[in-house]
């Protein structure tokens, strides 16, 4: 996979998650106890022998750039190739800032052009799976295809929000031969990833061809518009993988982490899962502590109960609170007799002695970052 | 040369050459120097394969981390490891120091083994003999002070604070000593001081000490003394090349400032099993004298590249530190739980030390147990015993088998494997 450069482009559903998504991007939303959404799939980029990756981001990635840093934690600090931040440079000829993924591509055609890759591996940030792609990179070229796009086949009993999803309808042999946002004509379940393998000059060839005829959304007027003209290929995706496209879903999802087979498949089946190292001590119990079915990261002191949740680094219970199915970020702090429930805790929230704070299963409750309750 | 601008004269002065006379390197008022070749032989099975200060501790350091971090904090940019027994996994473990943030342009971490000159290979003798044969090192840097530290102390100390101590004193060297109860006075190495702090007599071991300041094996140096007194000491064929015995008590005879400065902290020499397990159950207290979560005085380490751990609906974890990685699904009280360990369901483990990458089968009891790397309990083995005192080490890579039942102040090793 060596001859393969990733690009994650983070111009995909930006503002889905309200609260948690005002002050970051999607990318750089902390998921699973000590990550951040990118690290998986920078991690899955790695693990499969990828060395070269830029990110196309959009606004607000002060939190992204302070995360990655030089991208040693991913061994991409390199002499030659890494990591790469791509921010929108603005054209003097649109109307300030950039209108959508196919602009962000062409206003740097020039480090996508002068890579030593002939591959591109192009993905968005908010699917959390641990997928090595050397298999899919293989299918690609078996298949001769022009694009190769990753898909996961949902069964017919998984809720799916239809709107935002991409339906691609498959042949037998995988070859594409429709897609399409909530089609009424099929009933496909297979659901696009936003993982794309493609040839580097045929990228640089769409893109450039995309923006002289005014297109700017990749799915809809590179991808849907060349269906039939291009040999595009489905290659199904058989792992777990999560979309964090809603509070529900990324609510759920954390959850999903609870049940040993996915925190086992997730962190382990190919490959360890990278992050930033924040050197903190291991989680102290006190004698007080009862702890049941719990994820709980480094450097959290715990004193009070905690059922069915998940705990970042740095998290202080203390005596008397009671944390039941509820997300707590990086260093929030649950004083005494705090009961919280069904609730996500933004980083650095304090919940005082004695509140009591609840909200639904269906629709937990946000505290955004830095609230003191 | 008289020619030279000011500004030129300060540059010359505050850069170090090489040996092709570049100036390479701003001058460093001091470098540490840590003494980390020794097998520690009574903690037994426990550095069989590796150096002591490679040993595990605080469920996710090694215990070299702790001088390593304290240098960081301190702002000590300049690091040479001593290395000799077992050195593999201390070398590896080290790498090129990124984790302490000793990756510098100048200077940085240096790991220093015995190496072969003209007159053939010779191993290091003693801690002395092992600066000695490093004085290159030094020279090469040459720095004011040269700070001597042990790689096999658990403490957290602002080595800075004791520079100042040494500078304000005008020491020529500056030993670091901590208060000991009078009854383990005959353990240590003991000053006696005056009124300011100088040392006028250092006693090895006394059977009927004078003070209670025992010395805590770090020592700060101005370079050319420490220089000369080592090749003075190399020239003594009756010295064991040793800073406590040799070194320090020469220095006093010469009449040199030596000055002590005073620790108050934990500090903990974790020579033995004993020491070791209890350094290791001292930080289950509720506030520990050693603090690991002060944002300010972070210990560093490699990290594991593990996830948050995960309790099971059927776990129990009180008075204890868990590390990344960890899936546990049975009892936990007391004990210090390094990443990746798998505690299966019924099993009881308590004032137990487990590393790494150990798996716990179902129903097996640990008590008063130091689980080695990777090794694996089966289900339903019984080791210590709740009624005793002794520790049981297990080594490293053992399989315990299910029906084994192994009681107090066994050392299990692949050579004696039971079942």
């Amino acid at each position: 996979m060596q001859n393969v450069m990733g690009i994650i482009n983070l111009n995909l559903g930006q503002d889905v998650l309200k609260e948690l998504t005002m002050g970051r991007p999607l990318a750089a939303l902390p998921f699973g106890g000590r990550y951040r959404l990118i690290d998986f799939i920078l991690s899955n980029m790695v693990n499969s022998g990828m060395q070269n990756v830029g990110i196309l981001v959009q606004d607000k990635y002060r939190a992204l750039m302070d995360h990655l840093r030089s991208g040693k934690e991913w061994d991409l600090a390199r002499k030659r190739d890494g990591l790469f931040i791509l921010p929108p440079s603005p054209n003097p000829c649109s109307s300030g800032g950039s209108r959508g993924s196919v602009e962000n591509f062409y206003n740097n055609l020039d480090y996508i052009e002068s890579s030593r890759q002939e591959y591109m591996l192009i993905t968005g940030s908010h699917i959390v799976c641990n997928l090595n792609y050397r298999k899919a990179f293989k299918f690609h070229k078996d298949m001769n295809a022009d694009i190769t796009i990753l898909y996961k086949e949902y069964d017919a009993e998984d809720e799916l929000e239809l709107s935002q999803y991409t339906f691609l309808d498959c042949q037998p042999d995988g070859r594409i031969s429709d897609m399409g946002s909530q089609s009424s004509r099929t009933a496909s379940r297979k659901v696009s990833m936003e993982m794309y393998l493609i040839e580097k000059r045929l990228l640089v060839e769409l893109i450039k061809d995309c923006q002289a005829r005014g297109g700017w959304d990749f799915v809809k007027d590179v991808l849907i518009k060349n269906v039939d003209k291009l040999k595009m290929f489905g290659y199904s995706y058989k792992g777990y993988a999560a979309r964090i496209d809603s509070i529900k879903n990324y609510y759920r999802h954390n959850m999903d982490l609870l049940r040993p087979e996915k925190w086992e498949e997730l962190f382990f089946k190919s490959g360890l899962v990278y992050t930033k190292v924040k050197d903190e001590a291991p989680v102290k119990y006190k004698e007080n502590a009862r702890v049941f079915n719990t994820m709980i990261a480094n450097g959290c002191i715990i004193e009070g109960r905690v059922e069915n949740s998940i705990l970042f680094r740095g998290v202080k219970v203390h005596k008397g609170a009671y944390i039941k199915d509820s997300i707590i970020m990086q260093k929030c702090e649950i004083a005494e007799n705090a009961i919280i429930e069904n609730v996500i805790c933004d980083k650095n929230v304090c919940i005082t002695r004695g509140k009591w704070l609840k909200g639904e299963k269906s629709y937990p409750l946000v505290v955004s970052k830095g609230t003191i309750v | 040369m008289h020619s030279i601008g000011n500004g030129l004269h300060e540059f010359f002065v505050a850069w170090v050459e090489n040996e092709w006379g570049i100036y390479v390197m701003r001058k460093k008022e001091c470098i540490a120097m840590i003494l980390a070749g020794g097998q520690g032989s009574r903690l037994g099975n426990l550095t069989r394969k590796i150096a002591k200060p490679a040993v595990p501790f605080g469920g996710k350091y090694r215990i070299i981390d702790f001088p390593l971090s304290n240098c960081h904090n301190s702002g000590i940019d300049t690091v040479g490891v001593l290395t000799q027994y077992r050195p593999l996994a201390l070398h590896s473990y080290i790498g090129i120091g990124s984790p302490w943030d000793l990756d510098r342009r100048d200077g940085g971490v240096y790991v220093l083994p015995p190496y072969a000159q003209e007159g053939g290979a010779e191993w290091y003798k003693g801690t002395a003999d092992a600066i000695y044969q490093n004085l290159n090192f030094i020279d090469m840097i040459n720095p004011n002070y040269v700070l001597v530290l042990s790689g096999d102390h658990i403490y957290n100390m602002d080595y800075s604070l004791m520079l100042d101590h040494h500078k304000k004193q005008k020491a020529e060297a500056t030993i670091s000593v901590i208060e000991v109860p009078w009854h383990e006075t005959s353990r240590f190495g003991i000053m006696n001081t005056d009124e300011q702090g100088r040392i006028t007599e250092f006693v090895e071991k006394p059977k009927e000490a004078k003070s209670n300041l025992a010395s805590m094996g770090i020592y700060i140096f101005n370079w050319r003394l420490l220089r000369k007194s080592l090749e003075d000491d190399r020239k003594n064929a009756l010295s064991s090349h040793d800073f406590g015995k040799d070194i320090i008590p020469k220095l006093l005879m010469d009449g040199h400032r030596l000055y002590s400065y005073y620790f108050k902290g934990y500090w903990k020499d974790v020579g033995t099993v004993e020491s070791f397990w209890e350094a290791n159950m001292d930080l289950l207290a509720d506030e520990p004298e050693l603090d690991l979560y002060n944002p300010n005085w972070r210990v560093y380490s490699v990290n594991p590249t593990r996830p948050p751990h995960y309790i099971g609906a059927t776990a129990k974890v009180t008075r204890s530190l868990v590390s990344e990685g960890c899936s546990i699904l049975g009892e936990v009280e007391h004990s210090v739980i390094f990443p990746g360990v798998h505690i299966e369901e019924g099993a009881i483990i308590k004032d137990s030390i487990v590393m790494p990458y150990v798996t716990i089968g179902r129903d097996a009891q640990i008590y008063r147990g130091i689980i080695g790397r990777k090794s694996l309990i089966e289900e339903g083995a019984l080791i210590g015993s709740i009624n005793h005192e002794g520790i049981c080490v297990i080594e490293e890579n053992i399989v315990i088998p299910s029906d084994a039942e192994i009681l107090e102040n066994h050392m299990i090793s692949k050579q004696k494997q039971v079942g």
